[in-house]
């Protein structure tokens, strides 16, 4: 009997328990996956079961992920388990390419994974490479060279075609790459052909990365990881005078920034600011991560220090040293704009809100209230639609939704003579109506009935906003009354 | 005996100039000239209340606005709103820290009634927030802002974090960066702080329109307390906003002898509704 007990990752599969992943001393003992658990114990008795959990892997692949930041912006997933990297300008940054596979495969397996990588000019073709033998370095140009060895199933087709490919004796890479690629196609499809010629390097398959790439991007490695507040908070002001400069030398401004935070056991912690205009004072921008981090719920958790901080503008839009663009908006003072960043920074960028103007006469929809970010080029101005001398026609609070209240109106359509909101009881003494506000049949969920509204003052000098549902009529429920506003 | 007098006028004359300009400087330096244009007076009725203000109210000052009773609170936000408004230079955002429950309790600002209060929606940044120690924050933030017009606090209840210290702050930051902060006070009780003026509003029923309509929004303020004169009030005021000025409402007879509204006229009789919307 082994000395160590294989470890089995079980999953129900048709009411029964199945491997769904072996270690590697299972396999070894011929333990493989679509067994069922009870046949599994019968042919070893020393087992060690734990239940599959999707979820919990999916997370950790993840976690790797964004672990992998710190070699390449360019991270993306492949299939379930795989990730690729795309290192192009980043090798020289770990001194070569062998250096960072290197690195790379060393610190996962400090981590306790176990991974496989391999190095070429196509991603189809190092994810091919990367399978089985380990740390395959392609030099450039030599990718269809380096897969003919390799089995078709390399190529990822389905179980029909590998068994069709099989039976025509193309059993590795080789014999169907030099073979002509148009019989191929008709009999095995062009994807077939696309794989085959992905694989090869021939043609270009650009990855899809998870996360955007910064614009510019700035980052600090430290040998000695470094935990203290200040020392993050002094590596954050140099990190934005990098990005700044490299801002500058691309005439652009951001308008989010990210940092990222990369732990010495691989946890990544990353914090965003926005700002409302594009921003490359480094003071600002350090400023506002400052802000942040000091407003977190749930502060930076330093555990043993971070050995890696990086810093990245994420939008970029053209600066300009005047910004006419934004003119005759609350934002023309560089002083507010600076305000609202900080603002936004602390509390949230949605809760910095401005108005916009939308084109209804429907009073809940008259304004939306937008994050002051959002806002840019000329939003539609407000024309006010006062006459001189006009008494205000609409409150200067508007309840969402409105709150129903009970009315003694004059029938048929009247002002309230008195109603009753949160419990008091208001005499009205002086009233204006109706003013008939319909519906927008056009639009959607526009299909209330017809409101009436009143501007009615009570006996205290309480001015307030009311409108009545519907009308009188013999065959019509009764109209209800509700309170919208209230007047200063 | 004249040693006496000389070190009692030496210290007056020391005291002026602690409560006028001699405070320690910014951490920017001395007051920005912006500080210093605007350290002068906003008229409001340009008549008894801006006498008894002593030429009207303090710009780059505290104020703390009360509403006399719940059903008042609005009253207090449109009074509060026309201060920013008189206090705000042409072309200055204002901005409004609320707390998240005074638009719970007294409904959400709503943009075409700041217009009809004489405010350009565009010209206010509305900072919501949940609760009261990160509206002090903000606003204090706000405060020292020198680019705005006018900044409006507004917490709700009475906080323990607005003490006096939080007040003097925010005095000092008003007088450093020069901007008018109004500290609106929904449901709290007025109290000894360190605002330079206090106001306790009530609303009041305005001078009727014809047809019996609502009229402006008509305060009546009392002047709870001033740091320099004596309070005063009670005054009716009613809000103009072509010219951003209070006025004294036309002649109105006593409310509660007020007959209950007219019957409604018979739809042939009935003038043309205004135009509105």
């Amino acid at each position: 009997m082994p000395a160590e007990a294989p470890l089995l990752i079980v999953e129900k599969a048709k009411g029964a328990l199945a491997l769904a992943a072996p270690d590697p001393a299972a396999l070894r003992q011929g333990l493989c996956p679509g067994l069922t658990l009870a046949e599994a114990r019968a042919r070893i008795a020393n087992l060690v079961v734990a239940e599959h959990d999707p979820a919990a892997d999916e997370a950790l692949v993840e976690r790797i992920a964004d672990w992998c930041d710190r070699y390449t912006p360019l991270v993306a997933r492949h299939g379930e388990r795989g990730l690729m990297l795309d290192i192009t300008g980043a090798a020289h940054l770990f001194q070569g390419e062998a250096a960072l596979l290197e690195d790379l495969l060393t610190r996962l397996a400090g981590f306790g994974l176990t991974a496989h990588g391999a190095i070429a000019g196509a991603p189809a073709t190092a994810r091919a490479l990367a399978r089985g033998r380990d740390r395959v370095i392609v030099p450039p140009g030599r990718e269809a060279e380096a897969v003919r060895p390799l089995p078709i199933t390399a190529l990822g087709l389905d179980a029909a075609r590998v068994q069709a490919l099989r039976r025509a004796g193309l059993k590795i890479v080789a014999d169907l790459i030099d073979r002509p690629r148009a019989p191929l196609a008709a009999r095995f499809g062009a994807d077939c052909v696309e794989r085959l010629e992905r694989l090869a390097g021939i043609a270009e398959h650009p990855i899809s990365p998870r996360r955007p790439v910064p614009a510019a991007l700035a980052e600090r490695i430290f040998f000695q990881p470094i935990a203290h507040q200040d020392d993050i908070a002094a590596t954050l002001a140099r990190l934005a005078a990098d990005v700044a400069s490299l801002l500058e030398a691309r005439g652009e401004g951001g308008r989010h920034f990210e940092a990222s935070f990369y732990r010495v056991d691989g946890a990544v912690r990353r914090i965003e600011v926005a700002t409302a205009r594009p921003n490359r004072a480094p003071k600002a921008i350090a400023r506002l991560f400052h802000e942040k981090l000091d407003a977190l719920s749930d502060p930076l958790d330093v555990g043993f220090g971070f050995d890696l901080i990086r810093l990245g503008a994420f939008r970029t839009e053209p600066f300009l040293a005047a910004q006419s663009s934004l003119e005759g908006h609350a934002l023309d003072d560089e002083a507010v704009a600076d305000l609202v960043d900080r603002l936004g920074a602390r509390f949230g960028p949605e809760r910095v809100q401005g108005f916009l103007r939308e084109d209804t006469h429907i009073p809940e929809r008259r304004a939306r209230r937008v994050p002051v970010f959002a806002m840019s080029g000329n939003p539609a101005l407000w024309q006010d639609e006062l006459e001189p001398g006009d008494p205000p026609l609409r409150p200067l609070s508007l309840f969402d939704p409105p709150e129903p209240i009970e009315a003694m109106g004059e029938v048929p359509d009247g002002p309230p003579l008195s109603f009753r909101w949160r419990r008091v009881l208001h005499q009205v003494t002086r009233a204006e109506g109706p003013e008939r506000i319909a519906p927008e049949w056009w639009r959607a969920g526009g299909d209330w009935p017809d409101r009436d509204y009143f501007r009615v003052e009570d006996r205290n000098g309480g001015r307030f906003w009311l409108y009545r549902e519907g009308f009188y009529a013999a065959d019509r429920p009764q109209p209800r009354w509700f309170l919208h506003g209230l007047f200063a | 005996m004249d040693t006496a007098r000389t070190t009692l006028s030496a210290l007056r004359q020391r005291i002026a100039a602690l409560e006028t300009t001699a405070r320690p400087a910014p951490p920017g330096g001395a007051l920005s000239p912006r500080a210093t244009a605007r350290a002068s007076r906003i008229a409001l009725d340009r008549d008894a209340v801006d006498a008894a203000l002593g030429g009207g109210l303090a710009r780059g000052a505290l104020h703390e606005i009360h509403a006399a009773s719940g059903a008042d609170t609005m009253a207090a936000s449109g009074f509060s709103l026309a201060l920013a408004l008189a206090a705000a230079p042409p072309g200055r955002p204002i901005v409004w820290v609320r707390q998240d429950y005074a638009a719970h309790e007294g409904g959400d600002l709503h943009a075409d009634g700041l217009q009809a209060l004489g405010l350009d929606p565009s010209a206010l940044i509305l900072v919501q927030l949940r609760d009261a120690l990160a509206v002090l924050r903000a606003g204090g933030e706000a405060a020292r802002c020198g680019a705005l017009g006018a900044v409006i606090i507004e917490p709700w209840g009475e906080p323990k974090a607005l003490d006096l210290t939080t007040q003097r702050r925010f005095s000092l930051a008003a007088e450093a960066s020069g901007v008018t902060v109004l500290l609106l006070r929904p449901g709290a009780r007025p109290m000894p702080g360190g605002a330079e003026t206090r106001w306790l509003v009530r609303s009041e029923p305005a001078a009727p329109l014809a047809m019996n309509a609502p009229g402006h929004p008509t305060f009546d303020l009392t002047l709870l307390r001033h740091r320099h004169g004596p309070p005063g009030g009670p005054w009716r005021l009613e809000w103009n906003r072509d010219e951003k000025l209070f006025k004294r409402p036309a002649l109105l007879r006593d409310p509660a002898a007020l007959p209950r509204i007219e019957p409604a006229p018979k739809p042939a009789e009935r003038a043309p509704f205004r135009l509105a919307g």
